[in-house]
């Protein structure tokens, strides 16, 4: 029961929304941001396991980088301080580049392997950083009951 | 059936639920209640241009010129300090869209299993495992999340706020992740200032005395050195200094122990039956560097960037037809389907943050 998208476009204009996921935070390592790899079970049918694990950890990866504390973000500090943080009017500091690295890639990634499978990621920073939401497509012709068709089994072990 | 779809700009902030005022287009964020923030701005702008306009000029030409620079300048940093303290979002966490409000209520009720009437549900509590410490993320009831780690709700500015250490009045605005560093950066400073300014008082009155006598520095006549003044000025930094200075050492201690103010305060950490701070490096210099050379953390609320909400209106034709592309509203066959709800489709979101500005 695959439903096929060619674009974005196409899912945004045929498709409702059957069903959100989302994809909680790890904290096992403190407070820097990383997000559980596990993968729910609404995903089972739409998307292969490798492909949803290799996308949340390579955002771990970006966000790891962003948060990174050490020579660069030390000088980044210390430089800012310096300047009564005024410097922060005229350069983008290095978190901010980092972030806009990620929107680059969450777009690729729902251009080319979730928008076609009738996926959609919403970047974390739009959540708050607390969830990355997936939100799931059906196509509007084969279902039959558009909203609020949640089939969440509930029993995401916590 | 084709849709017809209409697009309208919305600035995020308008639309942010929060005590909060915004400023400059969003960019500006502070609490309802500015009164205390305004006295802090008035005494050390009113106390520091007494000393600018009666020590200074004494003291640069009987001491050294250097004195007024390097008071300007630590004035100078005191102010930015201020300002990016008060202005700056503290880390205030959105709160939950309906969704996400829904599928954390599923949870809990599956967790929970079923209740018997009469009976109160359990705490709304989650068990993450931090550093090999279990640690209990509270239910905010407001914005419907589960708290992250250190994150607490300001009932003053009703949010959620991230690493929450207290809600300052003196500063008009709530001190969490974003800007807990400006704001010790600005304890640190005024307390600079404030010893600075009351030690160049003493001096400038003992030299005074010196010159003149003590008596003479005491009496006040038109043309000469208003003695008043200075007793105001001693006043105001004698009572500052204790308080800002006891605030500044507080807070050294709790970044060497990377504590928030809210954890102190409850004392999640202390005691013999509780856990030890699982954030904590157990070094000091690394506490310190974490707090205050971590890297600058982005805002949540994007105040500055329009949410672009795309409203699709099912249009109704005779027979319903994919190919069939020129809508006639109001022609009616059939009974009218129902409006489908705003969609703020996530990727008009991904969108509207690559372009953000901020």
């Amino acid at each position: 029961m695959a439903t096929e998208f060619h674009n974005l476009q196409e899912l945004r204009h045929s498709a409702s929304l059957a069903n959100k996921v989302f994809i909680q935070r790890d904290y096992s390592d403190g407070t820097t941001c990383k997000f559980q790899t596990k993968f729910p079970s609404e995903l089972e049918s739409r998307i292969e396991r490798t492909l949803f694990e290799d996308t949340v950890k390579t955002l771990n990866n970006f966000y790891a980088e962003a948060e990174k504390i050490g020579g660069q973000s030390y000088l980044e500090g210390c430089l800012a301080c310096a300047t009564a943080y005024l410097i922060f009017l005229c350069m983008e500091t290095r978190y901010e580049k980092v972030l806009k690295k990620i929107a680059k890639y969450i777009q690729e990634q729902n251009e080319k392997i979730y928008a076609p499978r009738g996926l959609l990621i919403t970047d974390p920073i739009e959540r708050g950083m607390r969830v990355i939401e997936i939100s799931i497509y059906e196509d509007r012709g084969s279902s039959s009951s558009s909203s609020g068709s949640s089939s969440v089994s509930g029993s995401t072990a916590r | 059936m084709s849709a017809v779809m209409i697009t309208r700009k919305v600035r995020k902030w308008e639309k942010l639920p929060g005590k909060n005022t915004f400023c400059c287009d969003g960019r500006v964020m502070m609490a309802r209640q500015k009164g205390v923030f305004y006295l802090t701005l008035f005494l050390i702008v009113g106390t520091c241009s007494l000393f600018f306009a009666f020590e200074c000029p004494y003291l640069a030409v009987h001491l050294s010129p250097a004195i007024p620079v390097f008071a300007v300048i630590l004035f100078l940093f005191v102010i930015a300090f201020l300002l990016r303290t008060s202005f700056s979002d503290p880390g205030v966490l959105p709160r939950a869209l309906p969704e996400e409000a829904n599928f954390i209520e599923m949870e809990i009720e599956a967790a929970n299993g079923n209740v018997p009437a009469g009976q109160r549900p359990p705490p709304r509590i989650r068990n993450v495992q931090i550093n090999n410490q279990i640690v209990k993320l509270k239910y905010c009831y407001t914005c419907k999340i589960f708290r992250p780690p250190r994150a607490s709700h300001c009932s003053i500015c009703d949010n959620c706020v991230d690493r929450f250490d207290h809600h300052c009045p003196w500063v008009g605005n709530c001190v969490g992740k974003r800007n807990y560093r400006y704001f010790y950066l600005f304890t640190l400073t005024l307390s600079l200032l404030t010893i600075y300014i009351f030690a160049f008082n003493i001096v400038h009155v003992v030299m005074r005395s010196v010159d003149q006598g003590f008596l003479n520095t005491l009496k006040e006549t038109p043309g000469t050195y208003p003695f008043k003044l200075t007793v105001l000025e001693v006043l105001v930094c004698f009572f500052t200094l204790w308080s800002v200075v006891g605030l500044t050492g507080f807070h050294t201690y709790l970044i060497s122990l990377n504590q928030t103010t809210n954890e102190d305060i409850k004392g999640s950490w202390s005691g013999k039956n509780r856990i030890q701070n699982p954030y904590s490096h157990k070094n000091i210099i690394k506490n310190c560097c974490e707090v205050l050379c971590g890297p600058t953390y982005p805002r949540y609320l994007h105040s500055l960037s329009y949410s672009t909400i795309k409203f699709y209106v099912s249009v109704l034709v005779r027979s319903p037809s994919p190919k069939e592309s020129s809508p006639s509203p109001k022609e009616e066959e059939h009974p009218p389907a129902p409006k489908l709800p705003p969609l703020a489709s996530p990727e008009t979101d991904a969108e509207t943050s690559i372009a953000k500005t901020h």
